[in-house]
């Protein structure tokens, strides 16, 4: 390992750790704070509110969790997706027509019957599982696409959440969304096709907004923690940023 | 009621994921790393099974229905095993395999992308009328802008401005853009991994 390397992994290191540390500060100072405190994301407003109608009508939620998988970057808006369909699942544990999952990769497909069964079992209403609710819907993109479609048309469904990794096939998950009347509340962690959905879904969730899901939601006060961390973190961002520019026109880099 | 198996789960999913991250730091644990690396895309490969599995079971229950669409879920199983029994007799490589993919799978999907882009074009129409506002009008203006100075106008040929401007959004103001979107999606990311480390998302039956 080269000084480059070593400074490198040191400054990762401390990374992380400055990150865990301001979490667990937060946690800790904040256990009294709820959703309430948070500024308000519309999507996340919408979506409360249409899966109580949706458990109210007898219709179904489906929670789409892309294809990105457990290995590497996409990693993070697919648990993401998980920690947001943990909470639908709960909160639509009493719904005729339990919430359904589809996904583009294997892994992902196995969690989410997993996290639906775990949340059925919370609740106490592991009857309501079932193993179908949690599917893989097709393997490249526009098979996963062609395979979640029917989904929306044809299984009553009249809230779509679509978090997770996509690409720009995304749009036609919210064009049939659209067709149905349902709504779309939907983010990803890939940059093209989030334009894709700032012009497509009715609540598009842009950048760090996807990460929100599970405090906005109702998953607990560490999702809180970890929110206000981020907004500590990204502001110290933005100062080295603006730091290292100025020092580049002055010469000093 | 928590799984008997959960606590289980937690201790093994959080050291696995503390001793990997800490192998990116530490090079005495790269080897661990890179062990557990390897078991896990093993496992992927399993999981990519048990979802082909259950791919054929939901089809399966929709043919038994004989609802809407069954039919598509017939033509999916039969595709299904053409596909496999030809690869299996003939090789990944095989012409009989390419022929498969250049002629059913790329035209397909290169369909869908056609209508991808039309879809699109609705879309952005859409949302003129859902949430008409500066935003919404400087998202479309840039968008026809970089279109139009992208490929050369019918009978007009390339117009120099427009390339100039194109070049200049997509150079400067997209990548600024993209640069923060992209520092946002890189804390989340960091923070939905130490919430997992945590133990405090669980999705993994904890």
């Amino acid at each position: 390992m080269n000084l480059l390397e070593a400074i490198g992994s040191v400054m990762g290191i401390i990374f992380i750790l400055l990150f865990l540390g301001l979490m667990v500060l937060f946690f800790a100072t904040g256990r009294g704070r709820t959703v309430r405190n948070l500024r308000e994301i519309p999507a996340f407003t919408r979506l409360r509110r249409s899966v109580g109608l949706a458990v109210e009508a007898g219709t179904r939620v489906h929670v789409s969790l892309g294809r990105g998988g457990l290995m590497g970057l996409p990693a993070g808006s697919a648990l993401v997706g998980l920690t947001m369909l943990d909470r639908i699942a709960r909160a639509a544990s009493s719904s005729d027509r339990p919430p359904v999952a589809t996904s583009g990769e294997g892994v992902l497909m196995v969690l989410s019957q997993d996290v639906m069964r775990t949340a059925y079992r919370s609740v106490s209403t592991e009857e309501q599982y079932d193993a179908g609710a949690g599917r893989l819907s097709g393997l490249t993109p526009f098979s996963y696409v062609a395979g979640a479609i029917p989904v929306i048309l044809d299984e009553q469904v009249s809230t779509n959440v679509l978090i997770g990794n996509f690409g720009s096939e995304v749009g036609l998950l919210t064009e049939a969304s659209e067709q149905k009347g349902n709504l779309t509340v939907a983010g990803t962690d890939h940059v093209p096709a989030q334009a894709v959905l700032v012009a497509a879904a009715q609540e598009p969730l842009l950048g760090e907004e996807v990460y929100a899901g599970g405090a906005y939601l109702g998953a607990g006060a560490f999702h809180i923690a970890s929110l206000r961390a981020q907004d500590v973190l990204r502001w110290v961002l933005i100062v080295v940023i603006l730091l290292g520019a100025f020092a580049k026109l002055v010469g000093l880099l | 009621m928590k799984s008997p198996f959960s606590l289980i789960n937690a201790v093994i999913a959080i050291s696995t994921g503390v001793v990997v991250l800490v192998g990116y730091f530490v090079p005495l644990l790269a080897s661990i790393r890179e062990l557990l690396l390897q078991w896990a895309v093993i496992l992927a490969a399993f999981a990519l099974l048990v979802g082909v599995a259950n791919l054929l079971l939901v089809h399966l229950k929709k043919m038994g229905r004989v609802k809407k669409g069954g039919i598509y879920s017939l033509v999916l199983w039969v595709a299904f095993f053409i596909t496999v029994g030809v690869v299996a007799l003939d090789g990944p490589d095989g012409s009989k395999s390419v022929f498969l993919f250049n002629s059913i799978q790329i035209p397909v999907e290169g369909t869908l992308m056609a209508l991808l882009a039309v879809t699109l074009a609705i879309a952005s129409i859409r949302l003129l009328r859902r949430r008409a506002g500066l935003f919404t009008y400087v998202f479309i203006g840039t968008a026809l802008l970089v279109l139009l100075g992208t490929a050369p106008l019918y009978g007009i040929g390339e117009i120099p401005f427009l390339s100039q401007a194109r070049a200049w959004i997509a150079g400067v103001l997209s990548v600024a853009g993209a640069r923060g979107i992209l520092l946002g999606v890189a804390l989340g990311t960091v923070a939905t991994g130490i919430r997992v480390l945590m133990g405090v998302d669980r999705p993994y039956g904890g």
